[in-house]
């Protein structure tokens, strides 16, 4: 049994938080490049030129690369033989979002009900999403997840007569629809299978693994390539001004699922793809 | 007023009048140095209570622009925290009236309505994209923030910048022209 104090969990998430919003993954920073040197639109290079420089502005004199500085995700996975005293899990992760947010000049961008809508005035709560995993360790990953591109976020349950196919054109029709709208050059998430709530869960997760890297499932592998391939060519471009960069990558995440069901959930992620792990 | 640079790229300032809006066509690189007003969802919808009843709003929106963006919290010595655009396609609803008012450009990211586009010609005004998602090199052109009005809204008050260069692409003008349609037509390489 190994015991992990809550304040360590929550001085994690505060660094996350700030860190995450002030300097971009290096896996984003090589997108830029990859997507640099097969860009043709004349302005949609000048676009990711100034999203390099923004990148660089944003981590040299730590102003959020965004102001919409997110919507905390949070994926835990907790190890069996860890046990967290000193409180509650789910209660330090939220002392750490609220400490990155108002110690980091973050913008507070939750409001309390979706109805009454009162802005929380320090970003919490976070979404917060726990699993339990062998060992002794406590990895938390967190995304700043931006509003604009979570609107266009979507989900479709299809028939398995629609098979792969359909999970196509679902995807393609995702990314048409987000448009200029969710700042592309984008990311799409795909969750396939599972149930609708598993879908969606899925289609997060997936934005996790790092940028470029293969899918290590190999059928996934393919659909992702041909899903890139394919929406490079719908010539939205960077910013939607027109060009070959519409996304800089699709991710694939796959679950069992029933006889009767085919669920497709399509996170989209805009490129201020703002995520952070660390492992306690 | 509107004038070109050197360099090609259209110097604006407000306010506007219907000719500098005529003046601008989808695809124009424009610089804008002056005075811009900060609002966003929460702001808009405050603000369309008073233009249904005919009341008086707490800027005056004739020849000026609107910025749809809502800035993060500026470091002691700053002028601005982040202040890149949001979508704009959030604030159509609102867009019309605040036209027909004499509304003269509106500042964001992501495609418009057909009523706003309608709207745009028939008023004579202009949609302008901010790079979404470049807030730290965009508040380098903030020189000034004063918050006046709705100051509870937090980041959604709406506040005065005045701004000095501050980079924008015309979207859409004030003849039907579409950036968006037309960089897509160019570039798309889907087989039909």
């Amino acid at each position: 049994m190994r015991t992990i104090h809550v304040s360590a969990i929550t001085d994690a998430v505060k660094k996350l938080c700030m860190d995450a919003n002030y300097e971009l993954e290096p896996d984003v920073l090589r997108a830029f490049d990859r997507a640099l040197a097969t860009e043709r639109s004349p302005a949609g290079k000048q676009v990711l030129e100034i999203l390099k420089a923004n990148a660089e502005l944003a981590k040299t004199k730590k102003i959020p690369y965004c102001q919409d500085t997110g919507f905390v995700v949070c994926f835990v996975e907790l190890g069996q033989d860890v046990h967290v005293e000193g409180g509650l899990l789910i209660d330090a992760i939220n002392e750490g979002i609220r400490a990155g947010y108002t110690e980091g000049y973050l913008r507070a961008s939750i409001v309390r009900s979706p109805f009454d809508r009162v802005n929380t005035g320090d970003n919490t709560p976070g979404v917060i999403h726990a699993e339990l995993i062998p060992g002794g360790t406590l990895r938390i990953q967190i995304m700043a997840k931006g509003g604009g591109c979570e609107n266009r976020s979507k989900f479709k349950m299809l028939t398995p007569a629609e098979g792969v196919e359909g999970v196509k054109a679902w995807v393609l029709e995702c990314i048409r629809t987000a448009g200029p709208d969710a700042c592309p050059p984008l990311i799409a998430g795909v969750g396939v299978g599972g149930t609708f709530e598993k879908a969606a869960l899925l289609s997060k997760k997936a934005l996790f693994r790092e940028l470029g890297s293969p899918n290590p499932d190999p059928a996934a592998d393919a659909l992702e390539k041909e899903l890139l391939e394919r929406a490079n060519r719908l010539g939205i471009g960077p910013q939607g001004y027109g060009g070959d960069t519409t996304a800089l990558g699709i991710h694939v995440l796959t679950y069992p699922c029933h006889i009767t069901s085919l669920p497709v959930a399509v996170t989209i992620e805009c490129h201020a793809h703002r995520h952070k792990e660390a492992v306690l | 007023m509107i004038q070109t640079a050197a360099d090609g790229i259209k110097e604006v300032s407000p306010p506007l009048s219907d000719a500098d809006v005529e003046a601008l066509a989808a695809g124009d690189r424009v610089r804008i140095t002056g005075t811009l007003y900060t609002a966003r969802d929460a702001a808009h919808a405050r603000l369309q209570p008073l233009v249904d009843a005919g009341r008086p709003l707490p800027i005056d929106v004739r020849g000026q622009i609107i910025y749809y963006t809502g800035p993060s919290p500026a470091r002691p010595g700053h002028v601005v925290g982040s202040v890149g655009p949001t979508t704009g396609g959030r604030m159509d609803k609102f867009t019309p009236s605040l036209l027909a008012l004499g509304l003269k450009g509106t500042i964001g990211k992501g495609a418009r309505s057909p009523l706003v586009k309608d709207a745009l010609a028939r008023h004579k005004a202009v949609y302008f994209g901010a790079i979404g998602g470049a807030g730290a090199v965009l508040s380098g052109f903030v020189k000034k923030l004063e918050v006046v009005a709705y100051e509870d809204l937090g980041t959604e008050a709406i506040r005065r910048l005045e701004v000095a260069g501050f980079p924008v692409i015309v979207i859409n003008d004030c003849r039907g022209g579409d950036l968006y349609q037309d960089g897509m037509k160019q570039y798309s390489r889907e087989q039909s």
